[in-house]
């Protein structure tokens, strides 16, 4: 399998303060990586380090795509002022495809059936025309996960995807993730608090605490010191 | 009637129609990105620098716009930047840098300008303030305001829907910001004149907040917003000829009234 991801000694800092220190990992095409660590120990601040979201003291992240584009799903954690945003649900969809387009850009067909077709796949066709703050907490991440879709085929970086839905919004979700990582090859990059879940779904574990605690295949990581912590 | 063919018959007072008309859109189109991102205080804060250039540049005898337009635009710039450091909290900075300007107007004003300038009519606003120059700046402002918006409408939904998506995505979510911020101290500036300083913040706000009652899709709000603030504008001169009130507040009680409608039609779209 061919690495899709390579992490290089990243470091970020915010007013002079370390909140991630020289994290290097790899992640090949096909995983199923699941971040870890507690509250505070740079899991968001990783993850927007690789997107270029935050600015990094060292080190850098490269995507190995195909065709070189920087084509990457990303779903960040969702703030509550975007709960009550004025956009349909086929408006905030399409509005993934934006990443692999040139000035000026206007839907075409070919952005149309993109939209369609992950609304389809996860169940939310019915609800185009209905306002994203209509929705419940688990339709609206199907959202954000069909807009991430649409940007990337190949990767998707995901923020606590779960956080703040009810135990079986958050069972639909993650059977969702499985289906398009085990179907479509999709590898799949995710923050993640809920240990329970990510021991389960996740092929590798990525433990952070500021510095890389453990990187590697989840059943190594259940035996390591490291899984101990967080598994109590 | 009598009053619309005297109001039509005036060149100037058509100018400054077509100048409010304008101006109006602009703010409007604006106004909905303002909001939806919780810059609409920026629109206030700059309210507020311009009035104190103006009165500095009137006090020192320079040109006024010439004075004003780029202090106000280096504002924008400084205002975005303070509200997404997050080092100080935005709307306090806002307020700190607002209160000063308005206060350094006020004081410069009364010192220098010796009855040159009507502080009244600089709060308070009145349309017969709108002279050619706005009229030269005003219209490619609107045309500029409009092909951002046709152009580059994805992009802007975007940015002000999830800013972090959009940069992951590749767009370049600063340069939007700034244009947004630079396109809104013009705006500000202009419309000035008209509606006052202390009256030209309801005309970024009013109109997006109006529009999100009843529409709940970005194309909705943006044509709805853009429609109600014209619609108020022309609403609210007219009353204010009729009435003999100051077009500021004329105009935004037009807007208190539309802004009501559409929160008791909103109310009933909901239920039903």
């Amino acid at each position: 399998m061919s690495v899709i991801l390579k992490a290089e000694h990243i470091c970020v800092a915010y007013e002079g303060k370390k909140v991630v220190d020289h994290v290097s990992f790899e992640v090949e095409h096909g995983d199923y990586l699941c971040i870890v660590g507690e509250n505070g120990t740079g899991k968001s601040s990783l993850v927007k380090a690789m997107l270029g979201l935050v600015p990094t003291c060292c080190g850098k992240a490269v995507f190995n795509l195909k065709d070189g584009k920087r084509r990457i799903g990303y779903m960040p954690q969702q703030l509550d002022e975007q709960k009550s945003f004025p956009a349909t649900v086929a408006e905030t969809v399409i509005s993934g495809c934006l990443s692999g387009m040139r000035f000026p850009k206007i839907y075409g067909k070919k952005e149309k059936q993109t939209a369609e077709e992950y609304m389809k796949y996860l169940d939310i066709y019915e609800l185009r025309h209905k306002s994203v703050g209509e929705l419940s907490g688990g339709q609206r991440q199907r959202v954000f996960l069909a807009r991430a879709l649409c940007a990337a085929d190949e990767i998707l970086v995901l923020d606590e995807p779960v956080s703040g839905l009810d135990i079986n919004a958050a069972k639909d979700l993650y059977s969702c993730l499985e289906k398009l990582n085990r179907e479509k090859g999709i590898t799949v990059v995710m923050i993640s608090h809920d240990m329970q879940s990510a021991m389960k779904y996740a092929t590798k574990i990525l433990h952070l605490d500021k510095k890389l605690l453990f990187c590697g295949k989840k059943e190594d990581y259940l035996l390591s010191v490291h899984s101990k912590k967080l598994l109590m | 009637m009598e009053l619309l063919t005297l109001v039509f018959s005036d060149s100037h007072i058509l100018r400054c129609t077509a100048v409010g008309i304008l101006v109006s859109l602009c703010a409007a189109l604006l106004g909905v990105c303002l909001v939806l991102k919780r810059y609409s205080m920026i629109g206030d804060g700059l309210s507020h620098v311009a009035f104190g250039a103006l009165s500095i540049s009137f006090a020192l005898n320079l040109a006024p716009l010439a004075v004003t337009i780029p202090v106000v635009m280096i504002t924008a710039f400084v205002l975005l930047r303070l509200s997404d450091s997050g080092k100080i909290k935005g709307d306090s900075a806002i307020a700190l840098i607002a209160s000063t300007s308005l206060a350094a107007g006020v004081a410069a004003a009364s010192l220098g300008g010796g009855g040159q300038i009507d502080v009244n009519s600089y709060m308070f606003g009145s349309i017969l303030l709108v002279g050619k120059e706005e009229f030269l700046i005003c219209l490619p402002l609107a045309i500029v305001v409009l092909a951002v918006f046709v152009l580059c409408y994805h992009d802007i939904f975007l940015v002000t829907y999830d800013e972090d998506f959009a940069r992951a995505s590749g767009t370049n979510a600063a340069a939007y910001k700034t244009l947004i911020a630079l396109l809104t101290a013009l705006v500000v500036v202009i419309g000035m004149r008209i509606m006052g300083t202390l009256l030209i913040s309801s005309l970024v706000i009013f109109p997006a907040l109006t529009a999100m009652r009843v529409f709940k899709s970005f194309r909705g709000v943006i044509i709805c917003a853009g429609f109600t603030s014209v619609f108020a504008f022309l609403l609210g001169l007219l009353i204010s000829f009729a009435a003999e009130l100051p077009t500021g507040s004329s105009i935004v009680l037009a807007d208190a009234v539309i802004f009501a409608l559409f929160f008791m039609v909103g109310k009933v779209l909901k239920r039903s």
